[in-house]
């Protein structure tokens, strides 16, 4: 009976798969945003391609990327592929890449001239394995972003800081008004993500290079990453009584004045834009945390599995094309709150924040993400220890630098 | 007639043996196949795709100089001797009180039993709340007026796992009551017959004519917790993620971290290689005097 049952399932799948492609091409497309602002985005993507004569099949994977890319690589490599699935562009696929699951989009990049209208070319770059380009980066998200409640400062009388110091200096007063200087979720890449950010703020561009990118381990247990260490200390010592853990219900402390600040990426601002707030007015964005303004090219990019199906693979090249069409990247960008990757697009409906970044992003100040350059497994390892760093107020920062210099040596 | 049944042995009960290929085959492929398979790629540097990449011990090294390893494995040790402990003690207490025919004793199983019901997730999610500082026990007593009162176990690293085990407890020992009631009733009344005209105490009767005729009883409950303390990971994914930082993890999240969000699979089957150990220096002694010295006898 239950082998009965098994098969009759097998069988339902089978028949839903081939009840699939009618007329019009189905594309199955695999994401994993979800919440209110990014689902907004992605049917401005679904428009666009059915607008095609295609037909998009969202595939929508709830949970954060960590729950959705077990999934998405399962199916990859179990032989069920999607016909396009989102991951972060840089070496999250890279595997997949190698074992010639995905399919090259050379020809594609060609005929519609990518590497003139991607900016910055590193992005463009991350998605280049052996001379051969296999996805389409549709975004920027950058981590450098420190949000600040304009109403926890005037509660707790200090004047508005302009960069990180002097929002360290501002902690102690914001504290006497009740209020946590600032807010760091309990999820491990949150912390993990906050040292980069003032890694590459505090640091430099160029020890953020150093550490990261050349992997300099000797470089990392030195006295100017040191200096960092010191800057997370202080961190960590104004996120003591921070008590949430998600992302988003930490940005909603800044939101309603809870909590003086944030770093966060600029996926943050949805959240404020959701609670109706005024950049300038309610809140202050500080990117690179007002020492170092450089915009990080991290972001989401869409990988197309090599598929069998010649009318599914034709439909995959007008999913390519849609995607960086500056019509679709105006549409899509603006309701993500992330900056478009192409230099020629016009964004005059872009608030104060993203404008700043526009900005930055125009005098080419930006560096490579960790997506780009560390592997999962070193991303991992690097979140467990910050983890740890932050909750764990009696770690030495001598012991911290010693086991953060221990990952660089062994990371790859 | 005994000599002509005894060579075809093999052929005895055909049907059934026939019936139970499927389930034999399932547990030795899957089961010990997929063992097999884990414990040789732990041996490899395999990342996002298994590779035959043989790499020696490396994988093991860098395992056990992981502090989060290390973090794991002396929480799983906590948990453990706390749940074994305080299950058995609770339960059988909780089971010997409703066997004195006390009214209402359905209701008071179906009271204890009941959290056996829910999932850990749902479990983990309930004492989350109930402990979460601002909204749950310690805001409570503190809205009453003793504002000193400080019970906030999920954010305090040094006893967030004590925190977990109070939650496990609550769900599982439910269970072990039930087990325990089923093992008390299968007492003969006439024992408690003759220790009641022997002048015996009662405690002195529990504990020592009761518990050791309730031996088969006890070695099942124990390995049901044994099985649940070395699996445990939705609990704590649901409680806290294994926060504050790294506090609270246990290794079959680190298992499942690194194989899937790491894109480390060494790594991974090299953590699941030391979980199997683990249990097979526990299961192995006893299941030999168990079951090897009982065929003795």
């Amino acid at each position: 009976m239950r082998y009965k049952l098994l098969t009759a399932a097998f069988a339902a799948t089978v028949a839903l798969n081939v009840a699939g492609p009618a007329a019009a091409t189905d594309l199955e497309v695999t994401h994993w945003w979800t919440s209110g602002g990014e689902a907004a985005a992605v049917a401005e993507l679904a428009k666009a391609f059915d607008a095609t004569g295609n037909h998009w099949v969202d595939g929508a994977i709830a949970g954060s990327g960590g729950t959705a890319r077990p999934i998405m690589i399962s199916r990859i490599t179990g032989g069920d592929p999607m016909g396009a699935t989102q991951f972060n562009h840089g070496r999250q696929a890279e595997e997949l890449v190698q074992a010639g699951l995905m399919r090259d989009l050379t020809d594609v990049a060609t005929k519609g001239k990518w590497t003139e209208v991607v900016r910055p070319k590193s992005l463009l770059e991350s998605c280049t394995i052996d001379g051969k380009i296999y996805c389409v980066p549709v975004n920027i998200h950058s981590w450098q972003w420190l949000w600040l409640s304009n109403e926890a400062f005037q509660k707790a009388g200090v004047p508005m800081p302009k960069d990180w110091n002097e929002f360290v200096a501002a902690a102690p007063a914001l504290e006497k008004a009740g209020i946590v200087p600032l807010a760091v979720g309990g999820q491990a890449w949150q912390a993990s993500g906050a040292f980069d950010v003032l890694l590459a703020a505090v640091g430099g561009t160029d020890a953020f290079l150093k550490v990261y990118k050349d992997k300099d381990a000797k470089f990392a247990a030195g006295p100017e990453i040191g200096k960092v260490f010191k800057a997370a200390d202080d961190a960590r010592k104004m996120a003591k009584n921070t008590n949430v853990q998600d992302w988003n219900q930490a940005t909603n402390m800044v939101i309603t004045g809870k909590a003086g600040g944030q770093i966060m990426g600029d996926w943050a601002q949805g959240e404020f834009q959701v609670a109706g707030k005024t950049a300038g007015k309610d809140y202050t964005c500080l990117p690179g945390l007002g020492l170092n303004e450089v915009i990080a090219t991290g972001g989401d990019a869409f990988y197309f599995p090599l598929l069998k199906d010649a009318d599914k693979a034709k439909a995959q090249e007008v999913l390519a094309e849609t995607l960086l069409d500056p019509k679709t990247q105006v549409a899509f960008n603006l309701k993500k709150g992330s900056l478009p990757v192409r230099g020629d697009v016009d964004l005059n409906a872009a608030n104060d924040c993203m404008k700043k970044g526009l900005a930055i992003l125009a005098k080419g100040a930006v560096i490579p993400w960790t997506d780009q350059l560390l592997s999962q497994d070193s991303q991992k390892q690097k979140e467990d220890l910050f983890s740890e760093f932050f909750a764990k107020p009696d770690m030495t920062l001598e012991e911290a630098q010693k086991r953060f210099a221990d990952i660089i040596a062994s990371a790859d | 007639m005994s000599k002509s049944e005894r060579p075809n042995q093999l052929f005895r009960n055909l049907n059934a043996k026939i019936a139970s290929i499927p389930m034999v085959l399932t547990a030795l492929v899957v089961f010990v196949g997929g063992t097999a398979w884990t414990v040789l790629y732990s041996f490899t540097n395999s990342k996002l795709l298994p590779r035959l990449n043989f790499v020696g011990l490396d994988q093991y090294y860098r395992l056990w100089a992981t502090p989060r390893w290390l973090i794991s494995i002396e929480n799983l040790l906590i948990y453990g001797v706390i749940s074994l402990v305080f299950s058995l003690v609770i339960g059988f207490l909780l089971a010997a009180l409703l066997d004195q025919k006390i009214r209402f004793e359905d209701t008071f199983r179906t009271i204890f039993l009941y959290p056996f019901a829910l999932s850990f997730i749902v479990t983990g999610l309930v004492w989350q709340w109930l402990l979460n500082p601002d909204f749950g026990v310690q805001g409570v007593v503190r809205s009453l007026g003793w504002t000193s009162f400080d019970f906030n176990p999920l954010y305090n690293s040094s006893i967030v796992i004590y925190g977990i085990s109070i939650a496990a407890l609550w769900q599982g020992t439910g269970l072990i009551m039930c087990l325990m009631l089923a093992g008390l009733r299968g007492i003969d009344e006439d024992i408690w017959k003759a220790a009641r005209v022997d002048g015996i105490p009662m405690w002195k009767t529990y504990l020592f004519i009761i518990i050791p005729m309730m031996r088969p009883v006890f070695i099942t409950t124990l390995v049901i917790i044994a099985s649940g303390i070395v699996k445990v990971y939705d609990l704590v994914v649901a409680q806290t993620s294994g926060g504050p930082g790294i506090a609270s993890e246990v290794p079959a999240k680190y298992v499942y971290d690194y194989m899937f969000f790491a894109q480390n699979l060494g790594q991974g089957f090299a953590a699941s290689t030391m979980m199997l150990l683990s249990v097979m220096i526990v299961i192995v002694p006893w299941a030999y005097l168990e079951f090897g010295g009982r065929r003795r006898v």
